[in-house]
């Protein structure tokens, strides 16, 4: 092996602790903030496909505003700027209304798009049957709009993980925060971080199989 | 059973309908005919509000709506149970079975018990000829099985009328019979048929009557044999020379 002793019993010493802020911390993170972002997703979607200038007005700049801006800025206004005006949130809150956001205006115009690509004649033979917008959205055009969205979701959710990373600047105590603090400590930079780029690297392909697996099974009904 | 008055549709400037007047009696088959662009298919998807006219009155059974004024959004579905669309590129839900298309109408919008919907939509694909292909999915389908689940949907919501829009312009020539003879079946039961069709062959031999359109206009509607042998407008006669 080309570690050295102190080396490899760093790398055993750290690996339960880095674990542990991914399966908690990244991970938790990533599965809560990705199910509110998509609702967000949907409704945001659903908001700009709608002919209430209003709503649509609404959801258009909620994505330009979080498309405009960098993730961290978000985070730090959340974080550092909101107590300034008296709302002091602690850091996994703070991060779960800083990635939800985020995931919410991605993930809304891949859903846009996948709602767009069903063909006209889906809501038409919906309504042909006495179904209410309702009724059509739920029953007919959603179900076909999940199987499209499920590679580009896929892809940003795969994304997430390693954005995650970022809540270690507003002091989540995730994997990457963790790292930070173990190669403080034992200043092992490059091994640390290149056993926490493995751990991250690990995950995302688990995350790939199951959208594989995802994929197959979304696909039983179209003919290849 | 359907009556419309002063119908008229706009899309944008283009004026596709003018003044349509029709009444078809209960248990009566009608093709609409005409060139592109006449108005015809309009005309059949302002009977089930897919396009919502721009001035005039739909009535079906006992519901009239009239678009002179704002119609309320709850009575468009109410007209639109009243009446079965089968569409020419069939639009049957590609993430369902056949009994699934089938039956989503009577659980979803009827709120029908499924034991209870499945046997019915059973009994209407064996009525069309598909009974050993309830659990397929649409892709493993023809197009004429395709469209005859169609049809089967349509009719799983009991409705007072059907409309056809071109059912078997979308078909292989071999598979067009099939979906005919299904139709002429349902025409024999006293089913109220609307069809737009280039089928001329099954407007002689099964409509009452047959209507000619163009340019947003009735010209002339007569019975097939009158209309077909003995035309009344010049227009009428060059469309159906054309066809020759």
């Amino acid at each position: 092996m080309f570690l050295s002793d102190r080396q490899f019993e760093i790398v055993q010493s750290s690996f339960l602790p880095l674990l542990k802020g991914a399966l908690v911390f990244s991970l938790s993170l990533t599965a809560i903030t990705f199910v509110i972002g998509l609702v967000l997703a949907v409704i945001t979607a659903l908001a700009r496909l709608s002919n209430v200038p209003l709503l649509s007005g609404i959801a258009r700049a909620y994505v330009s505003i979080i498309r405009g801006t960098p993730l961290l800025v978000q985070l730090f206004i959340i974080f550092f700027g909101l107590p300034s005006i008296g709302i002091t949130l602690d850091p996994y809150p703070s991060a779960i209304i800083g990635f939800s956001l985020n995931v919410g205006a991605y993930a809304s115009e891949i859903v846009r798009a996948a709602i767009l690509s069903i063909p006209k004649g889906q809501w038409e033979a919906g309504y042909s049957i006495g179904m209410s917008y309702p009724q059509a959205l739920r029953r007919i055009i959603l179900p076909q709009a999940a199987r499209v969205s499920v590679p580009p979701l896929a892809n940003s959710f795969i994304s997430l993980v390693k954005d995650t990373s970022l809540a270690a600047v507003i002091l989540v105590p995730e994997m990457f925060r963790k790292a930070q603090q173990i190669a403080a400590t034992t200043y092992e930079p490059l091994l640390v971080y290149v056993e926490a780029a493995l751990i991250y690297w690990a995950i995302c392909l688990v995350l790939s199989f199951i959208q594989d697996w995802l994929e197959n099974r979304l696909d039983r009904y179209v003919a290849r | 059973m359907i009556k419309v008055n002063h119908l008229m549709k706009n899309f944008g400037d283009l004026q596709v309908l003018k003044d349509i007047n029709l009444e078809i009696g209960k248990g009566q088959v009608v093709v609409i005919i005409g060139p592109s662009g006449s108005g015809k298919t309009t005309l059949l998807r302002c009977l089930n509000l897919l396009e919502v006219p721009t001035k005039g009155s739909v009535q079906i059974g006992d519901l009239n709506l009239d678009f002179s004024g704002p119609v309320s959004k709850k009575q468009m579905p109410q007209l639109r149970k009243r009446t079965g669309m089968v569409f020419q590129s069939y639009n049957l839900f590609p993430h369902m079975t056949a009994i699934q298309n089938v039956m989503e109408g009577p659980v979803t919008v009827k709120g029908e018990d499924k034991q209870k919907a499945y046997q019915k939509a059973k009994q209407l694909l064996t009525k069309v000829g598909l009974a050993d292909k309830l659990d397929f999915y649409p892709f493993q389908l023809s197009g004429g099985q395709q469209q005859r689940v169609g049809i089967a949907r349509a009719m799983a919501m009991d409705p007072d009328v059907l409309l056809f829009d071109e059912p078997t312009s979308a078909l292989d020539p071999e598979l067009v019979g099939e979906v005919l003879k299904v139709m002429k079946e349902l025409a024999v039961e006293g089913m109220t048929m609307v069809v737009v069709t280039h089928e001329m062959n099954f407007a002689r031999e099964v409509a009452d009557e047959v209507i000619f359109m163009d340019q947003g206009v009735i010209v002339e509607r007569n019975t097939p044999d009158e209309l077909f042998t003995n035309p009344q407008h010049d227009r009428t006669r060059q469309f159906l020379n054309m066809l020759k």
